[in-house]
Protein backbone atom coordinates (compact mmCIF):
# COMPACT_ATOMS: atom_id res chain seq x y z
CA UNK A 1 0.00 0.00 0.00
CA UNK A 2 1.30 3.39 -0.92
CA UNK A 3 1.51 5.78 2.00
CA UNK A 4 0.13 8.52 -0.29
CA UNK A 5 -2.13 6.95 -2.95
CA UNK A 6 -2.18 8.78 -6.30
CA UNK A 7 -5.95 8.56 -6.75
CA UNK A 8 -6.75 10.73 -3.73
CA UNK A 9 -6.72 14.45 -2.96
CA UNK A 10 -5.22 15.85 0.23
CA UNK A 11 -5.74 18.79 2.59
CA UNK A 12 -3.08 20.68 4.49
CA UNK A 13 -4.78 19.55 7.70
CA UNK A 14 -3.88 15.96 6.70
CA UNK A 15 -7.23 14.63 5.51
CA UNK A 16 -7.58 12.66 2.31
CA UNK A 17 -10.56 12.91 -0.08
CA UNK A 18 -11.69 10.25 -2.52
CA UNK A 19 -14.15 11.62 -5.08
CA UNK A 20 -16.66 9.23 -6.65
CA UNK A 21 -19.38 10.98 -8.64
CA UNK A 22 -21.18 13.44 -6.38
CA UNK A 23 -19.78 11.82 -3.21
CA UNK A 24 -16.49 12.24 -1.39
CA UNK A 25 -15.09 9.84 1.20
CA UNK A 26 -12.83 11.47 3.79
CA UNK A 27 -10.23 10.10 6.18
CA UNK A 28 -6.88 11.02 7.70
CA UNK A 29 -3.60 10.35 5.94
CA UNK A 30 -0.96 7.78 6.70
CA UNK A 31 1.30 10.66 7.72
CA UNK A 32 -1.33 11.95 10.19
CA UNK A 33 -1.92 8.56 11.83
CA UNK A 34 1.83 7.98 12.12
CA UNK A 35 2.31 11.36 13.81
CA UNK A 36 -0.53 10.67 16.26
CA UNK A 37 0.47 7.11 17.14
CA UNK A 38 -2.09 4.65 18.51
CA UNK A 39 -5.52 6.21 18.01
CA UNK A 40 -7.83 5.37 20.90
CA UNK A 41 -10.80 7.70 20.44
CA UNK A 42 -12.80 8.97 17.48
CA UNK A 43 -15.70 11.41 17.37
CA UNK A 44 -17.80 11.52 14.20
CA UNK A 45 -20.67 13.79 13.08
CA UNK A 46 -24.31 12.73 12.72
CA UNK A 47 -25.52 11.69 9.29
CA UNK A 48 -27.43 14.60 7.76
CA UNK A 49 -25.23 17.31 9.22
CA UNK A 50 -24.24 19.89 6.62
CA UNK A 51 -20.57 20.81 6.81
CA UNK A 52 -18.88 23.88 5.41
CA UNK A 53 -15.47 23.72 3.80
CA UNK A 54 -12.80 23.47 6.55
CA UNK A 55 -15.42 23.10 9.28
CA UNK A 56 -14.50 20.85 12.18
CA UNK A 57 -16.46 17.60 11.92
CA UNK A 58 -14.96 15.56 14.75
CA UNK A 59 -11.74 14.64 16.49
CA UNK A 60 -9.28 11.83 16.87
CA UNK A 61 -7.28 11.23 20.00
CA UNK A 62 -4.19 9.17 20.59
CA UNK A 63 -2.17 8.47 23.68
CA UNK A 64 0.05 11.37 22.60
CA UNK A 65 -2.35 14.04 21.34
CA UNK A 66 -5.79 15.22 20.31
CA UNK A 67 -6.35 16.28 16.72
CA UNK A 68 -9.37 18.06 15.29
CA UNK A 69 -10.80 16.79 12.02
CA UNK A 70 -11.65 19.33 9.33
CA UNK A 71 -13.86 18.69 6.34
CA UNK A 72 -11.95 19.61 3.17
CA UNK A 73 -15.13 20.12 1.13
CA UNK A 74 -18.63 21.47 1.84
CA UNK A 75 -21.44 18.96 1.84
CA UNK A 76 -23.98 16.91 3.71
CA UNK A 77 -22.77 13.90 5.69
CA UNK A 78 -24.41 10.82 4.15
CA UNK A 79 -22.48 8.18 6.04
CA UNK A 80 -20.14 8.01 9.06
CA UNK A 81 -17.89 5.04 9.79
CA UNK A 82 -19.35 4.37 13.24
CA UNK A 83 -18.36 0.70 12.99
CA UNK A 84 -14.78 1.60 13.95
CA UNK A 85 -15.58 3.75 17.02
CA UNK A 86 -14.57 0.88 19.29
CA UNK A 87 -11.74 -0.37 17.12
CA UNK A 88 -9.99 2.89 16.30
CA UNK A 89 -6.70 1.07 15.70
CA UNK A 90 -8.13 0.43 12.22
CA UNK A 91 -7.30 4.07 11.39
CA UNK A 92 -3.63 3.34 12.14
CA UNK A 93 -3.62 0.05 10.31
CA UNK A 94 -5.59 0.96 7.21
CA UNK A 95 -6.17 4.73 6.99
CA UNK A 96 -7.26 4.76 3.33
CA UNK A 97 -9.68 1.83 3.24
CA UNK A 98 -11.24 0.41 6.42
CA UNK A 99 -10.22 3.49 8.39
CA UNK A 100 -12.29 6.00 6.37
CA UNK A 101 -14.26 8.47 8.51
CA UNK A 102 -17.17 10.13 6.66
CA UNK A 103 -18.81 10.29 3.27
CA UNK A 104 -20.35 13.58 2.13
CA UNK A 105 -22.47 14.66 -0.83
CA UNK A 106 -20.22 17.33 -2.34
CA UNK A 107 -21.97 20.72 -2.51
CA UNK A 108 -19.43 22.53 -4.65
CA UNK A 109 -16.97 20.55 -6.74
CA UNK A 110 -14.93 23.70 -7.41
CA UNK A 111 -13.60 23.49 -3.85
CA UNK A 112 -11.72 20.34 -4.84
CA UNK A 113 -9.33 22.44 -6.92
CA UNK A 114 -7.84 23.86 -3.72
CA UNK A 115 -6.71 20.41 -2.52
CA UNK A 116 -3.26 18.91 -3.09
CA UNK A 117 -2.37 15.97 -5.27
CA UNK A 118 -0.33 13.09 -3.85
CA UNK A 119 3.05 14.47 -4.90
CA UNK A 120 2.38 17.95 -3.51
CA UNK A 121 0.98 16.54 -0.26
CA UNK A 122 4.06 14.39 0.26
CA UNK A 123 6.27 17.44 -0.16
CA UNK A 124 4.07 19.45 2.19
CA UNK A 125 3.95 16.74 4.89
CA UNK A 126 7.67 16.13 4.58
CA UNK A 127 8.50 19.80 5.14
CA UNK A 128 6.04 20.18 7.98
CA UNK A 129 7.29 17.09 9.79
CA UNK A 130 10.91 18.22 9.99
CA UNK B 1 12.42 10.59 21.59
CA UNK B 2 11.67 13.13 24.29
CA UNK B 3 13.68 14.88 26.96
CA UNK B 4 12.88 13.38 30.36
CA UNK B 5 14.69 14.93 33.33
CA UNK B 6 17.70 15.54 31.09
CA UNK B 7 17.65 12.03 29.59
CA UNK B 8 16.73 11.38 25.98
CA UNK B 9 14.03 8.72 26.23
CA UNK B 10 11.81 6.91 23.72
CA UNK B 11 8.03 7.38 24.17
CA UNK B 12 7.61 4.20 22.16
CA UNK B 13 9.55 1.84 19.94
CA UNK B 14 6.55 0.93 17.77
CA UNK B 15 3.00 1.06 19.07
CA UNK B 16 2.34 1.97 22.70
CA UNK B 17 -0.67 -0.34 22.88
CA UNK B 18 1.25 -3.28 21.42
CA UNK B 19 3.98 -2.68 24.00
CA UNK B 20 1.39 -2.66 26.80
CA UNK B 21 -0.04 -5.95 25.50
CA UNK B 22 3.42 -7.51 25.38
CA UNK B 23 3.99 -6.72 29.07
CA UNK B 24 0.53 -7.95 30.12
CA UNK B 25 0.68 -11.07 27.97
CA UNK B 26 4.33 -12.06 27.65
CA UNK B 27 7.40 -9.97 28.39
CA UNK B 28 8.59 -6.44 27.71
CA UNK B 29 11.64 -4.44 28.72
CA UNK B 30 12.29 -0.81 29.58
CA UNK B 31 15.56 1.06 29.74
CA UNK B 32 15.18 2.73 33.13
CA UNK B 33 18.81 3.78 33.46
CA UNK B 34 17.54 7.32 34.05
CA UNK B 35 16.37 6.39 37.56
CA UNK B 36 18.75 7.57 40.27
CA UNK B 37 20.80 4.84 42.02
CA UNK B 38 22.51 5.86 45.24
CA UNK B 39 24.51 3.65 47.56
CA UNK B 40 24.44 4.69 51.20
CA UNK B 41 27.09 2.94 53.25
CA UNK B 42 27.94 3.89 56.82
CA UNK B 43 27.54 2.79 60.42
CA UNK B 44 24.53 5.07 60.70
CA UNK B 45 22.94 4.18 57.32
CA UNK B 46 19.94 2.39 58.80
CA UNK B 47 19.23 5.12 61.37
CA UNK B 48 19.53 7.81 58.71
CA UNK B 49 17.07 6.12 56.34
CA UNK B 50 14.78 5.43 59.27
CA UNK B 51 14.60 9.20 59.81
CA UNK B 52 14.27 10.26 56.16
CA UNK B 53 11.87 7.59 54.87
CA UNK B 54 8.38 6.43 55.83
CA UNK B 55 8.75 2.64 55.79
CA UNK B 56 10.57 0.69 58.51
CA UNK B 57 14.15 0.12 57.40
CA UNK B 58 14.93 -1.90 60.54
CA UNK B 59 12.61 -4.60 59.23
CA UNK B 60 14.69 -5.01 56.07
CA UNK B 61 17.06 -7.96 56.08
CA UNK B 62 19.90 -8.34 53.57
CA UNK B 63 18.56 -9.21 50.09
CA UNK B 64 15.19 -7.64 50.90
CA UNK B 65 13.71 -4.43 49.48
CA UNK B 66 10.71 -2.24 50.12
CA UNK B 67 8.74 0.63 48.60
CA UNK B 68 9.02 3.79 50.67
CA UNK B 69 8.56 7.56 50.66
CA UNK B 70 10.98 10.40 51.26
CA UNK B 71 8.84 12.71 53.36
CA UNK B 72 9.20 16.32 54.45
CA UNK B 73 8.26 17.91 57.80
CA UNK B 74 4.74 18.62 56.56
CA UNK B 75 4.19 14.97 55.71
CA UNK B 76 4.45 15.79 52.01
CA UNK B 77 6.06 13.31 49.65
CA UNK B 78 9.40 14.49 48.24
CA UNK B 79 9.77 11.26 46.26
CA UNK B 80 8.75 7.63 46.17
CA UNK B 81 11.66 5.22 46.24
CA UNK B 82 12.74 1.61 46.57
CA UNK B 83 15.25 0.78 49.32
CA UNK B 84 17.31 -2.39 48.85
CA UNK B 85 19.19 -3.72 51.88
CA UNK B 86 22.68 -4.90 50.94
CA UNK B 87 23.47 -5.29 54.64
CA UNK B 88 22.38 -3.24 57.67
CA UNK B 89 25.12 -0.68 57.07
CA UNK B 90 24.73 -0.55 53.29
CA UNK B 91 21.63 0.26 51.22
CA UNK B 92 20.84 0.91 47.58
CA UNK B 93 18.23 3.62 47.12
CA UNK B 94 16.52 3.92 43.71
CA UNK B 95 14.78 7.25 43.11
CA UNK B 96 12.87 9.01 40.33
CA UNK B 97 14.99 10.65 37.62
CA UNK B 98 13.07 13.90 37.95
CA UNK B 99 13.95 14.07 41.65
CA UNK B 100 17.41 12.52 41.63
CA UNK B 101 19.29 15.77 42.11
CA UNK B 102 16.95 17.02 44.82
CA UNK B 103 17.04 13.66 46.63
CA UNK B 104 20.83 13.56 46.40
CA UNK B 105 21.17 16.98 48.05
CA UNK B 106 18.54 16.07 50.65
CA UNK B 107 20.22 12.82 51.73
CA UNK B 108 23.70 14.35 51.48
CA UNK B 109 22.68 17.03 54.03
CA UNK B 110 22.06 14.32 56.59
CA UNK B 111 25.06 12.02 56.18
CA UNK B 112 28.01 12.11 58.59
CA UNK B 113 30.60 11.96 55.84
CA UNK B 114 29.95 13.08 52.28
CA UNK B 115 31.66 9.89 51.08
CA UNK B 116 28.94 7.77 52.71
CA UNK B 117 26.64 8.46 49.76
CA UNK B 118 27.80 7.42 46.28
CA UNK B 119 25.93 8.05 43.03
CA UNK B 120 26.03 4.97 40.79
CA UNK B 121 23.52 6.33 38.25
CA UNK B 122 25.98 7.16 35.47
CA UNK B 123 28.18 4.12 36.02
CA UNK B 124 25.38 1.58 35.80
CA UNK B 125 22.44 0.80 33.54
CA UNK B 126 19.04 -0.44 34.70
CA UNK B 127 16.71 -2.53 32.57
CA UNK B 128 13.26 -3.57 33.76
CA UNK B 129 12.08 -6.92 32.36
CA UNK B 130 8.39 -7.26 33.11
CA UNK B 131 5.51 -9.57 32.31
CA UNK B 132 4.19 -13.06 32.99
CA UNK B 133 7.13 -14.58 31.06
CA UNK B 134 9.77 -12.23 32.54
CA UNK B 135 11.11 -14.53 35.25
CA UNK B 136 11.53 -17.53 32.97
CA UNK B 137 13.09 -15.34 30.28
CA UNK B 138 15.66 -13.90 32.69
CA UNK B 139 16.28 -17.41 34.04
CA UNK B 140 17.13 -18.62 30.52
CA UNK B 141 19.97 -16.13 30.17
CA UNK B 142 21.03 -15.75 33.80
CA UNK B 143 20.51 -19.26 35.14
CA UNK B 144 17.75 -21.00 37.06
CA UNK B 145 18.99 -19.63 40.42
CA UNK B 146 17.30 -16.29 39.76
CA UNK B 147 13.94 -18.01 40.24
CA UNK B 148 14.86 -18.35 43.93
CA UNK B 149 14.78 -14.57 44.35
CA UNK B 150 11.38 -13.71 45.85
CA UNK B 151 9.22 -10.64 45.23
CA UNK B 152 10.81 -7.51 46.74
CA UNK B 153 14.10 -9.35 47.10
CA UNK B 154 17.28 -9.03 45.10
CA UNK B 155 20.24 -11.21 44.29
CA UNK B 156 23.50 -10.87 42.44
CA UNK B 157 25.26 -13.00 39.90
CA UNK B 158 27.58 -13.06 36.92
CA UNK B 159 26.19 -12.80 33.45
CA UNK B 160 28.92 -13.26 30.80
CA UNK B 161 31.50 -12.30 33.45
CA UNK B 162 29.62 -9.12 34.28
CA UNK B 163 28.21 -8.44 37.75
CA UNK B 164 24.44 -8.00 37.63
CA UNK B 165 21.97 -7.20 40.39
CA UNK B 166 18.65 -8.98 39.90
CA UNK B 167 15.95 -6.98 41.69
CA UNK B 168 12.53 -8.65 41.75
CA UNK B 169 10.73 -5.32 41.63
CA UNK B 170 8.87 -3.28 39.03
CA UNK B 171 6.37 -0.59 38.17
CA UNK B 172 3.95 -2.32 35.80
CA UNK B 173 1.74 -4.51 37.98
CA UNK B 174 3.46 -7.57 36.52
CA UNK B 175 6.10 -9.88 37.91
CA UNK B 176 9.66 -9.44 36.70
CA UNK B 177 13.12 -8.15 37.41
CA UNK B 178 14.90 -4.84 37.33
CA UNK B 179 18.47 -5.58 36.29
CA UNK B 180 21.34 -3.32 37.27
CA UNK B 181 24.61 -3.82 35.38
CA UNK B 182 27.73 -1.78 34.57
CA UNK B 183 26.87 0.83 31.94
CA UNK B 184 29.38 -0.55 29.42
CA UNK B 185 27.57 -3.91 29.37
CA UNK B 186 24.08 -2.41 28.89
CA UNK B 187 23.90 -2.84 25.11
CA UNK B 188 24.99 -6.48 25.33
CA UNK B 189 22.41 -7.19 28.04
CA UNK B 190 19.66 -5.45 26.04
CA UNK B 191 20.55 -7.45 22.92
CA UNK B 192 20.56 -10.73 24.85
CA UNK B 193 17.02 -9.96 26.02
CA UNK B 194 16.01 -8.93 22.49
CA UNK B 195 17.20 -12.30 21.17
CA UNK B 196 14.97 -13.98 23.77
CA UNK B 197 11.99 -12.21 22.23
CA UNK B 198 11.55 -9.54 24.90
CA UNK B 199 9.67 -6.55 23.44
CA UNK B 200 11.31 -3.12 23.91
CA UNK B 201 8.87 -0.67 25.51
CA UNK B 202 8.99 3.09 25.94
CA UNK B 203 7.76 5.69 28.40
CA UNK B 204 4.25 5.69 26.89
CA UNK B 205 3.65 2.02 27.67
CA UNK B 206 5.27 2.41 31.08
CA UNK B 207 2.82 5.20 31.92
CA UNK B 208 -0.25 3.23 30.76
CA UNK B 209 0.91 0.13 32.69
CA UNK B 210 1.49 2.01 35.93
CA UNK B 211 -1.86 3.82 35.67
CA UNK B 212 -3.63 0.49 35.10
CA UNK B 213 -1.80 -0.85 38.16
CA UNK B 214 -2.89 2.20 40.20
CA UNK B 215 0.71 3.23 40.93
CA UNK B 216 1.46 6.91 41.61
CA UNK B 217 3.89 9.00 39.58
CA UNK B 218 5.68 11.96 41.12
CA UNK B 219 4.27 15.20 39.67
CA UNK B 220 0.90 13.57 39.04
CA UNK B 221 -0.48 11.70 42.05
CA UNK B 222 2.20 12.73 44.52
CA UNK B 223 4.34 15.79 45.21
CA UNK B 224 5.82 17.67 48.14
CA UNK B 225 2.36 19.05 49.11
CA UNK B 226 0.61 15.68 48.97
CA UNK B 227 0.60 13.31 51.93
CA UNK B 228 0.49 9.50 51.95
CA UNK B 229 -2.90 9.73 53.71
CA UNK B 230 -4.43 11.46 50.68
CA UNK B 231 -2.53 9.33 48.16
CA UNK B 232 -3.58 6.02 49.73
CA UNK B 233 0.03 5.12 50.46
CA UNK B 234 -0.18 4.52 54.22
CA UNK B 235 0.78 0.88 53.55
CA UNK B 236 4.27 2.25 52.87
CA UNK B 237 4.31 4.26 56.13
CA UNK B 238 5.15 2.78 59.53
CA UNK B 239 3.48 5.01 62.14
CA UNK B 240 4.87 2.76 64.92
CA UNK B 241 8.44 3.87 64.19
CA UNK B 242 9.92 6.13 66.85
CA UNK B 243 10.43 8.99 64.36
CA UNK B 244 10.55 9.96 60.71
CA UNK B 245 10.22 13.31 58.94
CA UNK B 246 6.60 14.38 58.83
CA UNK B 247 5.33 11.67 61.15
CA UNK B 248 3.61 14.19 63.43
CA UNK B 249 1.90 15.96 60.52
CA UNK B 250 0.71 12.65 59.10
CA UNK B 251 -0.63 11.60 62.51
CA UNK B 252 -2.61 14.85 62.78
CA UNK B 253 -4.00 14.46 59.28
CA UNK B 254 -5.03 10.89 60.06
CA UNK B 255 -6.94 12.15 63.09
CA UNK B 256 -8.73 14.91 61.19
CA UNK B 257 -9.21 12.84 58.06
CA UNK B 258 -7.95 14.07 54.70
CA UNK B 259 -10.34 16.22 52.67
CA UNK B 260 -9.38 14.53 49.42
CA UNK B 261 -8.53 10.99 48.43
CA UNK B 262 -6.91 9.47 45.41
CA UNK B 263 -9.38 7.28 43.55
CA UNK B 264 -9.55 5.28 40.36
CA UNK B 265 -12.00 6.16 37.59
CA UNK B 266 -13.29 3.88 34.85
CA UNK B 267 -14.77 5.87 31.96
CA UNK B 268 -17.64 4.77 29.78
CA UNK B 269 -15.84 5.53 26.53
CA UNK B 270 -12.41 5.86 24.97
CA UNK B 271 -11.81 9.61 25.27
CA UNK B 272 -8.76 10.34 27.41
CA UNK B 273 -9.00 12.26 30.70
CA UNK B 274 -5.74 14.16 31.17
CA UNK B 275 -4.01 15.72 34.17
CA UNK B 276 -5.86 18.78 35.46
CA UNK B 277 -9.28 17.96 33.99
CA UNK B 278 -12.16 18.77 36.34
CA UNK B 279 -14.25 16.02 37.93
CA UNK B 280 -17.88 16.82 38.80
CA UNK B 281 -20.77 15.21 40.63
CA UNK B 282 -24.30 16.68 40.39
CA UNK B 283 -22.77 19.78 38.73
CA UNK B 284 -20.44 20.37 41.68
CA UNK B 285 -16.70 20.28 41.21
CA UNK B 286 -15.39 17.44 43.41
CA UNK B 287 -11.86 16.97 42.17
CA UNK B 288 -9.20 16.84 39.50
CA UNK B 289 -7.71 14.18 37.26
CA UNK B 290 -4.05 13.37 37.99
CA UNK B 291 -3.38 10.83 35.19
CA UNK B 292 -5.36 9.14 32.46
CA UNK B 293 -4.79 6.36 29.97
CA UNK B 294 -6.56 4.19 27.46
CA UNK B 295 -6.67 0.71 28.97
CA UNK B 296 -6.40 -1.96 26.27
CA UNK B 297 -7.62 -4.60 28.75
CA UNK B 298 -10.83 -2.67 29.44
CA UNK B 299 -11.30 -1.16 25.99
CA UNK B 300 -12.02 2.23 27.58
CA UNK B 301 -10.21 5.04 29.31
CA UNK B 302 -9.23 4.97 32.96
CA UNK B 303 -7.88 7.64 35.25
CA UNK B 304 -6.74 8.49 38.72
CA UNK B 305 -8.12 11.61 40.38
CA UNK B 306 -8.16 13.38 43.71
CA UNK B 307 -11.80 13.53 44.81
CA UNK B 308 -13.56 15.01 47.81
CA UNK B 309 -13.50 12.31 50.47
CA UNK B 310 -17.29 11.86 50.44
CA UNK B 311 -17.22 11.05 46.73
CA UNK B 312 -14.06 8.93 46.62
CA UNK B 313 -16.17 5.83 47.11
CA UNK B 314 -16.52 2.84 44.90
CA UNK B 315 -19.55 3.00 42.60
CA UNK B 316 -20.04 6.80 42.66
CA UNK B 317 -20.88 8.21 39.21
CA UNK B 318 -18.88 11.26 38.17
CA UNK B 319 -18.49 13.45 35.12
CA UNK B 320 -15.17 14.58 33.69
CA UNK B 321 -15.00 17.74 31.61
CA UNK B 322 -13.08 16.85 28.44
CA UNK B 323 -12.78 19.97 26.29
CA UNK B 324 -16.38 20.68 25.17
CA UNK B 325 -17.78 17.29 26.26
CA UNK B 326 -18.71 15.44 29.39
CA UNK B 327 -17.15 12.05 29.94
CA UNK B 328 -19.03 9.79 32.36
CA UNK B 329 -17.03 7.64 34.74
CA UNK B 330 -17.41 5.48 37.82
CA UNK B 331 -15.21 5.53 40.90
CA UNK B 332 -13.32 2.30 41.63
CA UNK B 333 -10.52 1.53 44.08
CA UNK B 334 -7.13 2.18 42.42
CA UNK B 335 -6.26 -1.50 42.78
CA UNK B 336 -9.25 -2.45 40.65
CA UNK B 337 -8.32 -0.34 37.63
CA UNK B 338 -6.44 -3.28 36.17
CA UNK B 339 -8.51 -6.18 34.93
CA UNK B 340 -7.03 -9.36 33.52
CA UNK B 341 -8.36 -10.58 30.22
CA UNK B 342 -9.39 -14.23 30.40
CA UNK B 343 -6.41 -16.39 29.44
Amino acid sequence: MSTTPDNLLYSKSHEWVKVEGEFATIGITHHAQAELGDITYLELPEVGRVLQEEEQFGEVESVKAVSELFCPVSGEVVEANTGILNSTEVINEDPYEQGWLIKVRVADKEELAALLNAGDYEKFAGQEGH
Amino acid sequence: MVDFAGWSMPVMYGSILEEVKAVRGACGMFDISHMGRFHLESRGACALLQKLTSNNVEHLKPYQAHYSLLTNDRGGIEDDIIVYCIHPEHYLVVVNASNAQKDWVWIQQHVDLQSDLVDYTAGTAMIAVQGPLAVETVARIAGEEVRQIGRFHWGQGKLNDVDVLYCRTGYTGEDGFELIAPAESAVELWNMLLREGVVPCGLGARDTLRIEAGYPLYGHEIDSDTTPVEAGLMWAVDMEKSFFNGQEAIRNLQKQGAQRRLAGLVCNDRSLPRQGYTVMHDSNVIGQVTSGAFSPARGCSIAMAYLHRDKARSGVSVQIGVRDRILNATVVPKKELLIRQPA
